[in-house]
């Protein structure tokens, strides 16, 4: 196991490696970033001196070893914009981007899986049809779409819920938190939905298919006979049993889901990661957007490495091979 | 019958909670816009948003108001010594209060004034030639220039005036330098004598500012604001949404394509305003052969008959009745109404005429025209690239073949301060409101300190001779000939091809009446909620 563990974290830091690399070097085409730091009227003279001072002019691959030093100490440097410490700045952002994610993997898993379910048991109701047309919404329309047509529907047309923003936030110190209050709650609903409504069609689309599956089986049939309520059969037998995948799914979803928060923070303008990144990319702010980029890969990799152990727990096959080899 | 009781319950407390997000009290000010400022220091970076919030919690010495008129706030009067022409003399208003309570005087001014021309403050370049700041009395401050220099009160418009006290005490004594990796006091926090006063600050959140009752203006202010919530929001369409649910009161920059639209809406008010901010295209004349066109061995803009055909070709009132939808107004010269030296004679243009562009460039040479690549950004002005795509297919009726490259701002920019394009679309805001900006930025030859934004090539050392004089003439009357001979000579060579002064426009809830300001920073001190 501890042989199986290292070589993934060994894994890990050449992916980490390779996504700066990469990182770094497609900042060398987003353009200058002293563009945003001066004025129309500030002089060649000092736009050298800008350029020399934050150290743009060095060699690529000296920029980048000096990135790569920095990093490996937690040390992100100053957003060009800001002023501020990088950390800093992805520290406050952090937790608006987790609540969303969390939000709207809730959201996802108990709106996705009661529809899946009730679509495997009936699949020709007219509850069951319109599920699978929402799906096929929540599948096809981008995310960006979804976000505009819930503001106009919700905010716009009703004024039911707030359009932009995360309120009522609470600050516990170590971690703001919108869960507290009434008003943060309902200013997370739409972008919940936004985010999370392709991960549910996925989720119910699955369990759906999964259920069919399983009711056919011979354990089911037998419990039917046993005499067994459908309650029973369905829900203690049945549903346990499509659950496995979906847990997969749901676990290796959250990375994107995190990922993906990027047009939906930007378009409800809540302020986490993803819209700090995008407005990084805007101005070109390389310190931003290069430690944001090592934290998505850093998570992807973490939540990979957690999925990975946990298959081995769960199947004692995956353990046995590691150990043979 | 007890579901049912419980469903009324929730239901009225759902209404309850969204009528009070509904009903807000009629004084907040619901501020939003595209872009938040990037620090609260006001010496820090010398862009739009920034001064922007500034105004509001700080003040300079001199402000200029929504259109564009000088008047003074820190300071009630201001001269060049007679005695001495390198000294302007500027004379502190009384009995005014920081926000902590500490009084103001000319400390403060030396102070602030010394810490915006430290090497790590963007406005130092507003700066340039102040050689010493020094306190004459509690009220009086000297300005010393290396020469005498007519325009130092323009350029003071934005220099915020902070508390040296509060400053010294908070790590704000300097502005943040990108190289130390704390942050600066100044940053998040700030103490003016503005007529608000800051309550929190969220970076890219929200703003928010309360009256500060203690203002010297208080007492004749009519804006009838209490306080302001400001907040960025990048994405168009949620900023229009966010205006039509009647989440926010105020939109500063409404997108071209929603006017229209949000004209038509009950409830909602739109006024759109000139920028003070010409758009035009330059031609590389400087070159020997231009590096995207076929003609080889020369340079076809070189020819003045060439760059007469451009100005000729462009269907200027066609780019404002179609690409800017009305939104703008067509332009002859790189200056505005609003700037010493613009005149009317000046700001004409030649009548757009296929025949005799084609006339011109067969004079020149080209009966059969020439290619070019014309550069644009599409993420900076109004329309950029609409109003390049038109360009193309007008100047493609006079046979030069243009190929058009659009691209942002951060790759745009910096080629044409290297002098890398043939043919591009470039604006230019003149904050100073005199035709000099214009010259030393556009007209000059390029060197490390002025002809920055010349990507022409152009160097004409009689020109320059001429630019460089107004520097330090201090008779209007001599400096204002000097400025109509340089125009004069720019008519006649057209080494640029002006297009038009582009409109922005605010969008508001009709309760509210805020004009359009002539430099995109409304400063609601100015605003007048009584005369609307």
């Amino acid at each position: 196991m501890l042989a199986f563990i290292l070589r993934r974290i060994g894994q890990a830091i050449l992916v980490l490696l390779t996504v700066a690399l990469i990182s770094f070097s497609l900042f060398r085409f987003v353009g200058d970033p002293t563009q945003q730091m001066t004025s129309q009227d500030t002089t060649l003279e000092e736009r050298l001196q800008i350029r020399k001072n934050l150290g743009l002019d060095d060699p690529v691959i000296i920029q980048f070893a000096r990135f790569v030093g920095n990093a490996a100490r937690f040390d992100f440097g100053v957003s060009y914009q800001n002023r501020q410490p990088v950390a800093k700045l992805i520290g406050d952002r952090f937790p608006a981007t987790m609540e969303l994610a969390f939000a709207s993997a809730m959201f996802a898993l108990f709106a996705g899986i009661p529809m899946g379910v009730y679509a495997g048991l009936k699949p020709n109701s007219w509850l069951a049809r319109v599920f699978q047309t929402v799906s096929l919404v929540g599948i096809s329309l981008p995310t960006f779409l979804i976000g505009i047509l819930l503001i106009f529907i919700f905010s716009v047309t009703f004024g039911l819920l707030p359009s932009f923003g995360r309120q009522g936030v609470v600050n516990l110190g170590f971690w703001t938190t919108g869960f507290l209050t009434w008003e943060g709650i309902r200013s997370l609903i739409l972008p919940s939905i936004t985010l999370g409504l392709f991960q549910m069609t996925l989720i119910m689309r699955l369990v759906r298919s999964e259920m069919m599956e399983v009711l056919r089986t011979d354990y089911v049939k037998f419990a039917k006979a046993r005499g067994l309520t459908p309650r029973a059969v369905n829900y203690r037998h049945a549903l346990k049993n499509t659950l496995i995948p979906v847990i997969t799914i749901t676990g290796l979803q959250l990375g994107s889901i995190i990922a993906f928060a990027i047009i939906t923070e930007t378009v409800f303008q809540w302020p986490g990661m993803g819209l700090m990144f995008l407005q990084a990319v805007q101005t070109v702010d390389i310190p931003i957007m290069s430690a944001y980029l090592l934290l998505v890969a850093t998570l992807f990799v973490l939540i990979n490495l957690i999925v990975d152990l946990l298959y081995a727990l769960v199947d004692p096959r995956i353990r046995l091979s590691g150990k043979a080899a | 019958m007890k579901p049912f009781k419980t469903l009324a319950v929730a239901g009225t407390l759902m209404a309850a909670t969204f009528l009070t997000t509904v009903a807000v009290d009629a004084k907040t000010l619901r501020w939003a816009r595209s872009q938040d400022a990037t620090t609260l220091d006001p010496h820090s970076g010398n862009t739009g948003p920034n001064h922007v919030l500034a105004h509001n919690i700080y003040e300079p010495l001199v402000i200029r108001s929504f259109d564009g008129k000088l008047t003074g706030a820190l300071a009630t009067s201001w001269r060049v010594l007679p005695t001495d022409p390198t000294t302007w003399e500027f004379k502190l208003r009384p009995n005014v209060k920081f926000h902590n309570g500490n009084a103001f005087t000319a400390d403060d001014v030396v102070f602030s004034m010394k810490r915006a021309l430290m090497p790590a403050a963007d406005m130092k370049s507003l700066l340039v030639g102040v050689t010493d700041i020094t306190k004459v009395d509690d009220l009086t401050v000297h300005f010393k220039t290396s020469g005498p220099n007519p325009l130092l009160v323009n350029n003071l418009t934005n220099l915020m005036i902070m508390d040296k006290e509060w400053a010294e005490a908070n790590n704000a004594a300097t502005p943040q330098n990108l190289r130390e990796k704390v942050e600066n006091g100044a940053t998040r926090q700030a103490v003016g004598t503005g007529p608000f006063q800051l309550v929190t600050r969220e970076p890219d959140v929200r703003t928010v500012l309360r009256v500060f009752p203690g203002h010297w203006g208080a007492s004749e202010a009519n804006h009838g604001i209490t306080e302001i919530v400001y907040r960025p929001i990048p994405e168009a369409a949620t900023r229009v949404a966010a205006l039509l649910s009647g989440e926010i009161d105020y939109l500063q920059d409404v997108p071209v394509q929603d006017i229209a639209r949000l004209q038509t809406s009950t409830g909602i008010r739109v006024n759109p305003g000139p920028e003070n901010r010409p758009i035009f295209l330059g031609m590389n004349v400087g070159l020997p052969e231009l590096r995207s066109s076929d003609v080889k061995g020369k340079n076809p803009f070189a020819d003045v008959r060439v760059r007469q055909a451009v100005n000729t070709a462009l269907n200027r009132e066609a780019i404002q009745r179609v690409t800017m939808r009305g939104q703008s107004t067509p332009l002859g010269i790189i200056a505005t109404p609003y700037i010493n030296g613009y005149t009317k004679e000046l700001d004409t243009w030649p009548r757009y005429d296929v025949a005799a562009a084609r006339k011109l460039l067969a004079d020149a040479g080209y009966p059969n025209g020439f290619s070019v690549t014309l550069h644009c950004t599409n993420d900076r002005y109004v329309n950029d690239e609409g109003i390049c795509q038109s360009a193309v297919s007008m100047l493609g009726q006079i046979g030069i073949r243009t190929t058009l490259v659009a691209q942002s701002l951060r790759v745009h920019f910096p080629a044409i301060q290297r002098g890398e394009y043939d043919f591009y679309l470039l604006g230019w805001g003149i904050p100073t409101f005199d035709s000099h900006y214009v010259f030393n930025d556009l007209y000059r030859t390029k060197t490390q300190s002025a002809g920055t934004w010349n990507g022409t090539g152009l160097s004409n050392a009689t020109l320059d001779a001429q630019i460089d004089s107004l520097n330090s003439e201090i008779d209007p009357a001599k400096r204002n000939a000097t400025i109509a001979a340089i125009w004069k000579w720019i008519k006649d060579n057209d080494v640029y091809a002006p297009i038009h002064m582009q409109f922005i426009a605010g969008a508001m809830r009709s309760e509210w009446n805020i004009p359009t300001d002539v430099e995109n920073t409304p400063k609601m001190r100015f605003l007048n909620a009584r005369g609307s």
